[in-house]
């Protein structure tokens, strides 16, 4: 009963697929994960949309959107009527090809990130060898589709978010790459599933979760700076800062396709956050060793949802940062502790068990975590805003 | 230490967010169109014209007892120009018993309005004040947005209940300029009296 609950949707896609002739079968079968994901993540987004102008609310001691339905939940049918709707402009010396594509594409190459990731147990899409690099390839593309919206709108504040925008993601990809390359040195594969696997076992009731170890603690913190510059959610929201840009690269964008541009944005946010959560939290593993008998899809979700949970809160906690702030941070602070947190890796990985090792590498992650603030901070590069004029 | 300025805000807004579950007195947003908050004494949206009515609480007499003279002060000062008044060709006696002209229209363009109250200002008869209503909403947006004189004209009692204060202050100016008006009036017709005594006691 409880192996049937975990392989529901397994089962479902077999069951709907034995009524096929076997020729048919395998196209049918693939045709429907894919209607799965494409149904699910937007309406996960739906559901997001209203939380987190709730939450957002709630931050700000506020009520939030309670007017659509019961508590506000039809809100999000509202606005996607309104989009649907609006008068789609297209500015008269656009480029209208680029202009209609760029939101498309971004869909796609972020639709194409969730083929990889393992929603379940044996709920994998494509189990690809290779599912991290390709992943990677995926979400790399998506910063294509930004430029080709801020360029084509031929609008300079448009333009200005799409450098803004490309200078970030290309500057926060490497601390993203390098961040989750320890999780790679470790288990010794790209294979998501493996990687999953890897974290399955449990000690003392406790999972083998990778955030648990002192190198996966610091690699999740870097991960989790790098997706939300990644992101574009603030406080690294400069692409988009409404005090100076308007709204960045989809400034020229107006009914259903700036609809799809937000779609692309919370979509990318779900499958990076699917990814933090197979690379550092075990995947659609269960936090405790009593909680196997829930299913697996079941954690991999909540585990989802308490990531956008954060990102709301980080949303609703920090200001915007400055776009020379955001450079520093990257390529002065966290790029320097990846790489040293390579090299930790590689000596956790040849210290063998042991007590030893624990205490070794978190004093030299924390030593250096402390030692770089503290010099920053007295420096005057990072840490507290100071103001010339105001005050 | 790097990151505790931020791990403190993150406590904060957590406290915010749990904390609006449970206490009421965190969430200070009244939900307005089932409640609605008492209008503030200095609250002003765009400006009414001030009529006397000698019985109060009909609006019969908004022609007849609007101060207004039609001297197009307010016309000519309005920043954005959305005042429009044509003045009357014949006079009909003021509050004081003067002769003056009237609005035959005076309109205000609420869409062109800025509610900067320099109209209120400048106005030397107390004629033209700030209303309150703000709940104006029309499907018209050309014609609806248009108020005429008849719209516009507002009771003294009106102004009394709007601002309170405000309108005590006006009265008594109001009042004293009326008795200096009839002092004059009578110093004026004692020195004519007077005169004419003299004239006549010459003349004898």
């Amino acid at each position: 009963m409880i192996n049937t609950l975990d392989q529901i949707f397994v089962l479902l896609r077999h069951w709907l697929v034995s009524f096929l002739p076997a020729a048919w079968q395998p196209l049918v079968g693939v045709l429907l994960s894919v209607a799965a994901i494409v149904c699910l993540f937007p309406a996960l987004f739906a559901l997001t949309t209203v939380f987190e102008r709730k939450g957002l609310a709630r931050i700000q001691n506020r009520l939030g959107p309670n007017r659509v339905g019961p508590f506000g939940l039809l809100q999000p049918i509202a606005d996607g009527i309104k989009s649907l709707t609006k008068e789609d402009i297209v500015p008269l010396s656009a480029d209208a090809a680029v202009h209609f594509l760029a939101p498309v594409l971004l869909l796609v190459a972020v639709f194409m990130g969730f083929a990889v990731l393992p929603m379940g147990r044996n709920m994998v899409f494509v189990d690809m060898d290779a599912g991290l690099l390709f992943y990677f390839a995926m979400s790399a593309s998506t910063e294509l589709s930004v430029f080709m919206a801020g360029w084509s709108s031929r609008n300079k504040y448009s333009l200005l978010g799409a450098m803004r925008a490309v200078a970030q993601m290309i500057s926060y990809e490497v601390p993203l790459l390098l961040s989750s390359v320890v999780v790679v040195m470790m288990t010794g594969s790209l294979s998501l599933t493996k990687i999953v696997a890897a974290q399955s076992g449990f000690t003392w009731g406790l999972p083998h979760w990778f955030i648990f170890t002192p190198w996966g603690c610091a690699g999740f913190v870097m991960y989790a700076i790098a997706t939300t510059a990644e992101t574009n959610r603030s406080p690294f929201d400069l692409p988009e800062g409404e005090s100076e840009l308007v709204a960045g690269y989809h400034t020229e964008y107006s009914g259903f396709k700036f609809a799809l541009f937000f779609l692309g944005e919370y979509l990318a946010m779900f499958s990076i956050s699917g990814l933090g959560t197979t690379l550092f939290l075990g995947g659609w593993s269960a936090p405790f060793s009593f909680l196997t008998w829930v299913p697996s899809w079941i954690w991999f979700f909540s585990k989802l949802m308490l990531s956008i949970f954060v990102f709301i809160w980080m949303r609703g906690t920090l200001p915007r940062l400055r776009q020379d702030q955001l450079m520093n941070f990257a390529w002065k602070f966290v790029l320097p502790l990846c790489l040293l947190n390579l090299m930790v890796v590689a000596l956790w990985r040849f210290m063998g068990d042991g007590w030893l090792r624990w205490v070794i590498c978190s004093a030299i992650l924390i030593g250096a975590y402390a030692t770089m603030g503290w010099g920053e901070m007295r420096r005057g590069k990072i840490g507290p805003r100071s103001y010339r004029y105001a005050e | 230490m790097l990151g505790e300025g931020i791990l403190k805000g993150m406590a904060e807004t957590a406290k915010n967010f749990f904390g609006s579950y449970f206490s009421a007195e965190r969430l200070t947003t009244v939900e307005y169109p089932e409640q609605r908050i008492a209008p503030f004494e200095a609250a002003r949206v765009f400006p009414f014209l001030v009529f006397d009515s000698k019985n109060p609480g009909d609006g019969a007499d908004w022609q007849t007892g609007m101060r207004c003279v039609a001297c197009q002060i307010c016309e000519k000062e309005c920043p954005p120009k959305c005042i429009f008044i044509e003045k009357s060709k014949d006079k009909k006696p003021d509050a004081l018993g003067k002769p003056q002209f009237y609005p035959v229209k005076f309109d205000i363009d609420i869409s062109v309005c800025m509610s900067c109250q320099i109209c209120v200002e400048v106005c030397p008869f107390e004629a033209i004040k700030m209303d309150t209503e703000f709940e104006l909403s029309t499907v018209d947006r050309f014609g609806g947005l248009l108020l005429d004189r008849q719209q516009l004209a507002k009771s003294n009692e009106y102004y009394h209940q709007i601002h309170p204060a405000e309108a005590a202050g006006v009265d008594a100016r109001l009042v004293a300029e009326k008795v200096k008006a009839d002092a004059k009036a009578r110093s004026a017709a004692d020195a004519a009296v007077a005169k004419a005594a003299a004239i006549a006691g010459e003349g004898a």
